[in-house]
């Protein structure tokens, strides 16, 4: 083959690698495109499928031949409510499932870090998002699942933790990570490791103490405590942190939802708190009762 | 087809060569991760061994092997990408290894030492025999690693429920095989057994 460039002047080099450049971004860029949304279902399919889980409700998902078109069913008949709540407690506009929960442990870090003037804070506290899962269960029971984040030893852990509706005993957690040591801290991944939480509460007598895990064996009657995972230190104490400073921010929300009193803007109406405390009851009953039509 | 054949058994690249060792320690916890890395450096060294060859008489010989570099992680990529489409499940157990393909000894290997000197044709079969003989080797520590390990294969259960010590029986999963040291000891005993064929041959 005889070429007119000679191969080794600089000329030849970068026109050369600006072809290559050229096709193969060309080539990447158009695969990327057109791959975009399915890998995106999937990872949203994930992350359905561990808000499920939260709230047990995954245990036969390995079975199913169509795991995605059974996620899909599952979480439409599960989850009945998701909406944004702010620092106060207060319902936002947004699309909860949208929320990207890394921005939101950076504000909670900055926030927390405590070095800004009292005008930052607000505006930070302003842009909080703290997305909330509403999860109706086949009896009627309502379970609010709550997604945290925070850093492990390697990289990113998360996960979501359902509440009972007195917005205190955990009914059930899950949690992920990003690259924990694998049989040491990615153990937090396991079924294992998240069923230690259930029942666990995250008052005592009214003050929050979220859940400690301690190393050297919890006994079983300990409320607010569940057993470190040996050989995986830092990320059970990631955990802790991270349950710890994200619940904490939800702290409004879980006492409006627990206490309706809270809710109303002047104690002087009393007696309309009530009244609508029992149509909430009354509610309840009626969705019983469908419940009960349907089946 | 001595070609293709060599690089599966005489002169394999993980037994014979000791090239990529690092990934198939990390990947054959189970079949199925390894199944999937071994087609899919299979499908690299494969492809990026075709077009080098045949862009061998143009690459400028001063940025030679960032050209290999390119070519090769252009192809990296697209499989990244792929899994993450179709088999994410996978993608997520392989997690930085696929992109570690990259890195991976056999490729750069074999594009120095064939196809750049060869046609395309041939550089194509050696690169497939050469991933083929990889991902063979990936299967079945896999397979002695998946069985042994966590008592399954392809996550079928395989070992009978009632052998197990915690259901009344006298079995026990061995858990040091789902750990990379066990990984390191497999493939040794496979080197040594195959070095010794190839010398009474």
């Amino acid at each position: 083959m005889k070429l007119k460039w000679n191969k080794n002047s600089n000329g030849y080099t970068v026109l050369y690698t600006t072809a290559l450049v050229v096709v193969v971004a060309t080539a990447l860029a158009l695969t990327a495109t057109g791959l975009k949304s399915r890998q995106q279902a999937n990872i949203a399919m994930e992350k359905k499928q561990a808000i499920l889980a939260a709230v047990h409700k995954t245990d036969s998902v390995d079975d199913q031949p169509n795991k995605r078109t059974y996620i899909e069913v599952l979480y439409k008949k599960y989850i009945v409510e998701q909406y944004i709540v702010g620092e106060g407690g207060e319902r936002k506009e947004g699309d909860a499932f949208a929320v990207d929960m890394k921005t939101q442990y950076d504000i909670i870090r900055q926030i927390d870090a405590g070095n800004l003037d009292s005008a930052q804070q607000a505006t930070l506290r302003a842009t909080l998002d703290l997305p909330v899962y509403v999860c109706r269960n086949d009896d009627g029971a309502y379970k609010y699942i709550l997604p945290v984040y925070g850093l492990g030893l390697w990289g990113a852990v998360w996960g979501y933790v359902a509440f009972d509706d007195d917005m205190n005993t955990i009914y059930g957690a899950t949690f992920d990570h990003k690259g924990e040591t694998p049989g040491l801290g990615a153990e937090i991944a396991t079924p294992t490791f998240s069923k230690k939480f259930i029942g666990k509460q995250i008052f005592d007598h009214g003050v929050f103490t979220s859940v400690h895990i301690l190393k050297g064996g919890v006994s079983s009657d300990d409320l607010h405590a569940v057993d470190a995972i040996s050989g995986g230190t830092i990320t059970s104490r990631s955990v802790e942190t991270m349950l710890k400073n994200n619940l904490a921010k939800y702290l409004p929300f879980l006492s409006r939802q627990s206490q309706p009193e809270v809710d109303s803007s002047s104690s002087g109406e009393q007696p309309v708190v009530d009244s609508s405390s029992e149509q909430g009851t009354m509610k309840n009953e009626q969705d019983k009762s469908t419940d009960q039509q349907q089946l | 087809m001595k070609l293709f054949t060599d690089p599966i058994s005489k002169n394999n690249p993980i037994t014979v060569l000791v090239l990529g060792i690092c990934s198939a320690l990390a990947v054959t916890v189970k079949l199925e991760p390894a199944l999937v890395m071994g087609l899919a450096v299979t499908i690299v060294t494969a492809c990026s061994s075709f077009i080098l060859s045949l862009l061998r008489n143009t690459i400028p010989p001063r940025i030679r092997i960032i050209v290999q570099l390119v070519v090769v992680a252009t192809f990296v990529i697209l499989i990244d990408q792929f899994l993450r489409a179709f088999a994410y499940d996978v993608s997520k157990q392989l997690s930085v290894f696929v992109g570690l393909i990259i890195t991976n000894c056999i490729i750069m290997g074999r594009i120095e030492a064939f196809a750049l000197g060869n046609k395309p044709w041939p550089s194509f079969i050696d690169g497939l025999g050469n991933g083929l003989g990889y991902g063979m080797i990936l299967i079945i520590v896999a397979f002695i690693r998946e069985l042994f390990g966590s008592g399954t294969l392809f996550g079928y259960q395989m070992i009978p429920e009632s052998w197990y010590i915690t259901n009344g029986g006298f079995y026990a999963n061995n858990g040091l095989m789902i750990l990379p040291p066990m990984a390191m000891i497999v493939v040794g005993i496979i080197i040594w057994i195959q070095r010794s064929f190839i010398r009474t041959n």
